[in-house]
């Protein structure tokens, strides 16, 4: 079953400079009810982004007007937490393609890879230069280049290359899907439950 | 050069490893829940699949149901869409459900174990991160996401990585008032909640090795907090004595070819680590965490670090987190008054759990100021407390045994902590909000939690209990 395509992209970001940003700040546990993937873009970082009422707060970024774009720019350790896979689905459904953070918990970036979102990991000093170039100009935009692997700040021409299992790459690129390629091995798990 | 544990049990369930590709990996038993499995269902429909291997996958519902009344149908209409979609699709697709009810139902971690199914040298897989429980018996266990949870429903094996092993060594006699769980949080407090990510742990050293079974899942299952996938202890007589007689367990023959196996299960003298860490058990004090992620935790007489104290990038989240928690630079925590207190989760619901809680409130009651909610991990556990006479010495200290799931850990449920509130709490998150929106978690072990109970505020056991009271641990 095919899954959603990525190879390139050039927009502004949105910052959120903060550490350890975990799964339930990212999508609370309260919303985990639905049994569909859709919808949960309405409660990403619901916590954060409305008060008690349900007003939007004005000092998150996902409410300032000046902030918009398809990537997402986090402090360390971003999607620390719980597994659920409703984080992605959630920045994901938002309108997000990539996630950018100098380190990301295993499961969230596991997750997000399965979703069509990308996590980029970037350097400490990468990172700082992003959030500085996107802090003096809230239009800044970034490249991302999948196929060539490697993210870009347009303005000051900084970039940096980045890790992903080649495997994954593929499966982004052409929209592979895991479950088709254990699939097509099949005879070698049935082979491996006789042993 | 000698293999470590992981290794072993890693290369026995590798299904194949073509080169560029990550490892199929073989799981032997997949649990389920209400909350991360819907998805997956609807997935093998659009594919037109079946579950591949239905018995080995094990289901129940946790975390989204009540804690009382439980044989009353659910009052909330999502939750009990949630809970009504499991026992459909498990129906749908030939999947045994240990629903609400049933007399296995409890907490995935927790069933698990008790019920024989989690054994050494085997790979578990769940859409929950607190899946590392399991590896306490020597085995792979680990959370996924939900197309996780679809591709091994689908196919009873997992596109894995290797992750790198970390060795955490822990020796030495601990303090009396000091458990499993004061190790964990001095473990996470000291190497951060990142401090694990991309390895796989195996604990070992003899003050590991000197817990019980359920001190063990203990520290698995916070083995996540601090970005790990999971932990593993090498199996031992104490291992082999918990899963014998169990209901799942191997019988006769079966039996004895299993233990034989699971005596080959360590790692050997010259395995390599990628990395390994040792600790020394007399430096832990009963433990407390102050902010906002697990690693924000100190020893409970020690002071809340000044926000000076970290580098300049990282003040900002410091302060974020400690204002969140309303507390300041520099405060002690010993004293100060709580609301709520939560015994329960994965992380200490279990019987061992609730018997060290009634050894120590047996005879007081509770504080004026604090609601307190003990909830079993399991319908065994609540049934072996009850015939212990262990709900007795709740109820007369001012707080019911009230029915198994997941409930305050998450708040998905209406176990909810009010925002603003303080909870001392046993379970293994203290997030923003995990435990209701704006609440204020503070993570112990179960004593330290049963002492604020009965204090109403932020007590070291050590001072609180005489020495003979103590002699009854």
């Amino acid at each position: 079953m095919a899954t959603k395509i990525f190879k390139h992209l050039q927009t502004s970001v949105v910052p959120l400079p903060i550490e350890n940003i975990d799964t339930d700040q990212i999508i609370p546990a309260r919303f985990l009810k639905a049994t569909t993937r859709e919808g949960f873009g309405n409660n990403l970082f619901r916590d954060w982004r409305f008060d008690e009422n349900d007003n939007p707060k004005e000092d998150f970024v996902l409410n300032h007007p000046t902030y918009s774009g398809k990537i997402l720019v986090a402090g360390k350790n971003f999607g620390c937490g719980s597994s659920r896979e409703h984080a992605a689905w959630a920045i994901s459904d938002y309108g997000f393609d990539v996630v950018v953070s100098s380190f990301f918990a295993d499961i969230f970036k596991g997750n997000a890879l399965n979703n069509g979102l990308l996590p980029i990991q970037v350097s400490d000093e990468f990172l700082k230069n992003l959030f500085e170039a996107v802090f003096s100009d809230a239009h800044a935009e970034v490249e991302v280049d999948l196929e060539n692997q490697f993210i870009k700040i347009v303005s000051t021409g900084e970039q940096e290359s980045f890790e992903i299992n080649p495997y994954k790459k593929a499966c982004l690129i052409n929209g592979y899907d895991d479950i088709d390629y254990i699939l097509s091995n099949k005879g070698l798990v049935e082979e491996f439950e006789q042993k | 050069m000698g293999q470590t544990l992981f290794d072993k049990i890693w290369d026995a369930h590798v299904v194949s490893n073509n080169e560029g590709f990550p490892d199929i990996l073989y799981i032997d038993t997949h649990f389920i829940h209400e909350v991360t499995s819907p998805q997956a269902f609807d997935g093998l429909r659009q594919r037109g699949l079946p579950v591949f291997r239905p018995k080995q996958t094990v289901a129940t519902a946790d975390h989204n149901v009540p804690t009382w009344d439980q044989h009353l149908p659910i009052k909330e209409e999502l939750s009990r869409y949630q809970v009504d979609m499991l026992t459909k699709n498990c129906a749908e697709f030939g999947v045994e459900l240990y629903g609400l009810g049933h007399p296995y139902q409890g907490i995935v971690h927790v069933i698990g174990p008790e019920l024989g199914i989690t054994r050494p040298g085997c790979t578990y897989v769940c859409g929950d991160s607190h899946t590392s429980t399991h590896g306490a018996f020597g085995a792979i266990a680990f959370g996924i996401g939900t197309s996780q949870v679809e591709q091994v429903l689908a196919t009873q094996c997992l596109l894995q990585q290797r992750p790198k092993r970390m060795k955490i060594e822990v020796n030495g006699q601990l303090q009396k008032g000091v458990g499993a769980k004061d190790i964990i949080l001095y473990i996470i407090s000291k190497i951060s909640a990142a401090g694990g990510t991309g390895y796989f742990v195996e604990y070992a050293g003899d003050t590991i090795r000197s817990l019980s079974m359920e001190g063990r899942m203990t520290i698995c299952n916070m083995s996540i907090e601090m970005g790990a996938r999971g932990g593993l202890i090498a199996p031992d007589q104490t291992t082999i004595d918990y899963v014998k007689g169990r209901e799942f367990a191997p019988k006769g023959e079966e039996w004895d070819k299993a233990v034989a196996y699971w005596q080959t299960l360590y790692s050997d003298a010259d395995a390599q680590f990628d990395s390994e860490l040792y600790f020394d058990a007399a430096d832990i004090e009963p433990m407390i965490t102050y902010g906002t992620n697990p690693g924000m935790g100190i020893g409970i007489t020690q002071h809340v670090p000044e926000t000076a104290s970290f580098e300049a990038k990282e003040q900002g989240s410091y302060a974020k987190a400690l204002n969140y928690m309303g507390l300041h630079d520099d405060e002690s925590l010993i004293g100060k008054p709580i609301d709520y207190v939560f015994i329960g989760s994965c992380t200490n619901s279990r019987i061992e759990d609730l018997r060290e809680v009634a050894a120590f409130v047996k005879g007081k009651h509770k504080a004026d100021n604090v609601t307190v909610w003990v909830v079993p991990g399991s319908k065994q556990v609540q049934i072996q407390a009850i015939e212990e006479g262990l709900d007795k010495i709740f109820e007369a200290a001012g707080f019911p045994l009230r029915e198994p799931g997941c409930s305050a850990c998450l708040g998905m449920n209406e176990d909810k902590i009010p925002a603003g509130k303080y909870c001392v709490s046993t379970s293994n998150r203290n997030f923003e909000g995990r435990q209701g929106p704006n609440s204020r978690t503070l993570l112990a072990s179960p004593l330290t939690a049963a002492a604020a109970a009965i204090t109403g505020k932020v007590t070291d056991i050590r001072a609180f209990l005489s020495e003979s009271e103590f002699a009854e641990f």
